[in-house]
């Protein structure tokens, strides 16, 4: 058991709806970012003498381009209907961390600022002045919020905190409080090319390696291209995948699909991260500009076909913002647009998930598989927020649940699902997205996770289930670390790829 | 002509025309602010067809509602209902020969003010009774129930209980439609019921009221799911592009 300074919540058979707890998560700050990425990101990194004035501006601003924000501003009627749906308020109680809560924090504001209710009557409306104790209530919970968009499900408008979230971070950074953790990596992805920091010759190094370990594993000569110009396909994978544990295992899982597919493959040192942390700070143009490299990767290369790894909310942004922020995607008649998908082989929807091209070769029986090498295995999957929510895999909606489900039936003899209501379109978070998987964050990291350890821990219990499959490498970060604390092995963590890496047969 | 009447006629006036201009622009605002980037809350509709069926499921079924709360849901559909039913009841009020599906409602109209109330009444309980709710409501939300209750019974208490004088009823209200002014009855119960809902219609534009257009503009459901088959960007970030280039 690890040591921690806070209470641990006991895990019970279901998740319970707890008492309000007002203040509860109060004093739970992560780090404010320094003077150093705040300037490379073009924020300032202080309160100034007119931080007020700048953050109703920076509020306007948004308002006016992001109809989101817009409209579920005015919309919310305090029904209730999400009060009990995020995993931070499940775990926490701390009534701020209900979604509609973390949205009064700013519609209070918006309404004092932006509505005539708001300006005349404001105590009969809930409207409040912009103060610094705002500035720290929105700070303290809008990282405390993974942007999820589980309560986006529920609501009846649709309304999607993530966006409040974003919004409010972004106003943050535009008075000078950046959160340290994500403004940092933004600022690694940038200047090194990802969000561990990188360098090429380390990632070469690297890859030489695990080509060895494979090969002394397997008897077989299994590659891990770098920056091979005209390969077929370029394969974008969160930087995770070339270090952590458990992350390898589904790169070398991918490398051995790959060799098995028979296709030329690449990965880049340009394109050695798929994340893309702008989106959690809700900043377009940042957002825009992480994005680039990709497609700058892929006309230097000359790919014909992109392929992105695990991870979450990074196939959220290639899925549904690349084709906006880079033209990498289809139906762009700009010659912006154009120039790349000339390039690009239109057989194929671009970019791709490594789990939908694994899924087509298993169809097309390219692949052969001994299942019985994942026999010591009993699997559940996790459905992870991004993907579940925010994106899609195949041609049908709900593919991005059936496919990775597909695929682990297909290598495996042993599949177990968690309670209904806490995977498809309803899955519980890890607990550690949205920029929230920092140290400093722990608490409400261990307590986040709360409602996927009892779905977890039911499916242990009741059907002997020890392996937790996943297609994120901030889901897998995050169980590494919170399994512990609740009494399950950190080793009962892994990738969709790493069991489809164990039982591939390669020839 | 009593300053009765010509209190009413003007504040029905004024508050149809704060009504139908506050919602325009309202609607003019939320169309004209763009939509930057693809966030259906999926899965989603692959096709315009299938955006229209998910925003009708939601729109007369309240489907995400039903799959978070049934007490809510419950509540919330027969308030919604109940008032929509009394709501094209009324249009008897306005038309002389009435139609013919509106005759038809009428029974059903006139019952609805129940449901309509009971659902009300359920919301209004879960203020109080649930923590989680009470924490969230605001002194606006509990007047925006009292005014709707106290509608809905005044309304109520002419149908069934004390009867008001329907035929000058209905010729102030066609009066109002062709701008033939007509002596508004001097009931009391029918002027409270008037005033309120003229307060209501005032209401409407800055409140939480505005829910009801601001579904039908709500990107993660009026939005479809194909981003990597169109190319979907705002003028705004077209113009970051060109700078770019």
């Amino acid at each position: 058991m690890a040591v921690a300074e806070f209470e641990i919540p006991t895990l019970t058979e279901y998740t319970v709806v707890p008492k309000i707890n007002p203040g509860a998560m109060t004093k739970v700050k992560s780090f404010i970012a320094p003077q150093g990425p705040q300037e490379y990101l073009g924020y300032p990194w202080e309160l100034g003498p007119d931080w007020k004035e700048r953050a109703i501006d920076k509020m306007g601003d948004l308002l006016g381009k992001y109809r989101s924000l817009r409209v579920f501003m005015d919309a919310c009627v305090h029904c209730g209907a999400c009060t009990d749906k995020c995993h931070y308020f499940l775990g926490t109680a701390d009534p701020n961390n209900m979604p509609v809560a973390r949205q009064d924090l700013m519609r209070k504001v918006y309404r004092r600022y932006f509505t005539l209710p708001g300006k005349i009557v404001p105590w009969l409306v809930g409207a409040e002045d912009l103060t610094e104790d705002t500035l720290n209530e929105w700070y303290t919970y809008y990282h405390q919020c993974s942007e999820c968009r589980r309560c986006s499900v529920y609501c009846p408008y649709g309304i999607d905190t993530a966006e409040v979230t974003m919004a409010g971070r972004e106003i943050l950074n535009h008075i000078g409080m950046g959160q340290k953790y994500s403004n940092e990596i933004l600022v690694k992805v940038q200047k090194i090319g990802n969000n561990l920091g990188l360098p090429g010759p380390a990632l070469e190094d690297t890859l030489l390696g695990l080509e060895e370990d494979i090969e002394a594993d397997t008897g077989v000569a299994v590659k891990m291209p770098l920056d091979v110009e005209g390969a077929e396909i370029m394969l974008v994978t969160p930087s995770a995948d070339f270090f952590s544990e458990p992350h390898v295992e589904s790169l070398i899982g991918y490398a051995k699909v790959f060799h098995a597919a028979g296709v030329s493959w690449t990965l880049s040192s340009k394109a050695s991260e798929a994340g893309n942390f702008g989106l959690f700070n809700g900043n377009y143009e940042t957002m825009q500009k992480v994005a680039m490299r990709i497609r700058d990767a892929a006309l230097e290369l000359g790919c014909k076909r992109i392929i992105v790894g695990e991870c979450g909310h990074a196939w959220r942004v290639a899925y549904s913002f690349w084709n906006t922020l880079t033209g990498i995607g289809y139906g762009g008649n700009d010659p912006f647009s154009k120039k790349l998908q000339d390039q690009l082989d239109h057989r194929y929807p671009q970019p791709m998930h490594i789990c939908e091209y694994t899924w087509d070769l298993i169809q097309n029986d390219v692949l052969k598989f001994d299942k019985s090498l994942n026999d010591d295995r009993v699997i559940t999957f996790h459905d992870s927020c991004n993907v579940a929510r925010g994106s899609r895999m195949g041609t049908e909606p709900g593919g991005q649940f059936t496919i990775p489900r597909n695929i682990i039936k297909a290598v495996a003899n042993n599949f177990q699902d968690m309670p209904a209501e806490t995977i498809g379109e309803g899955t519980f978070c890890c607990g550690g997205g949205g920029g929230l998987l920092t140290d400093d964050l722990i608490e409400v990291r261990v307590k986040g996770a709360l409602p996927r350890m009892n779905a977890y821990n039911s499916v242990v219990q009741g059907n002997q289930v020890n392996f937790l499959a996943l297609i994120c490498a901030i889901c897998k970060a995050q169980f590494t670390k919170v399994f512990p604390y609740y009494g399950f092995d950190r080793g009962q963590v892994g990738g969709v790829h790493q069991l489809v890496s164990t039982a591939i047969k390669l020839d | 002509m009593t300053s009765l009447t010509v209190i009413f006629t003007g504040l029905l006036y004024v508050a149809t025309i704060i009504l139908i201009a506050g919602i325009a622009y309202r609607v003019y605002e939320y169309s004209r602010t763009p939509a930057p980037l693809v966030i259906p809350t999926t899965p989603a509709p692959t096709t315009n067809s299938g955006v229209v069926m998910r925003m009708a499921r939601e729109v007369f079924l309240f489907e995400s509602l039903f799959k978070s709360n049934k007490w809510i849901w419950l509540f919330g559909w027969l308030f919604h209902i109940g008032l929509a039913l009394v709501l094209l009841r009324h249009i008897r009020y306005f038309q002389e020969p009435v139609w013919f599906w509106v005759e038809f409602l009428q029974p059903y109209g006139k019952y609805a003010s129940f449901m309509m109330l009971v659902g009300l009444a359920g919301l209004w309980a879960r203020r109080f009774l649930v923590d989680r709710v009470r924490y969230i409501s605001t002194p606006s939300d509990h007047l925006m129930l009292a005014l709707l209750i106290a509608i809905g019974m005044s309304g109520a208490m002419m149908t069934f209980v004390s009867h008001t004088d329907i035929v000058a009823l209905k010729a102030f209200a066609l009066g109002l439609v062709v701008f033939d002014l007509q002596p508004v009855p001097e009931d009391p119960l029918l002027l409270i019921h008037l005033g309120l809902v003229a307060l209501l219609m005032i209401i409407f534009p800055v409140s939480k009221l505005l829910h009801a257009p601001g579904i039908f503009f709500s990107p993660t459901r009026n939005q479809k799911d194909d981003p990597r088959a169109t190319r979907h960007i705002a003028p705004w970030a077209t113009a970051l592009e060109r700078d770019k280039a």
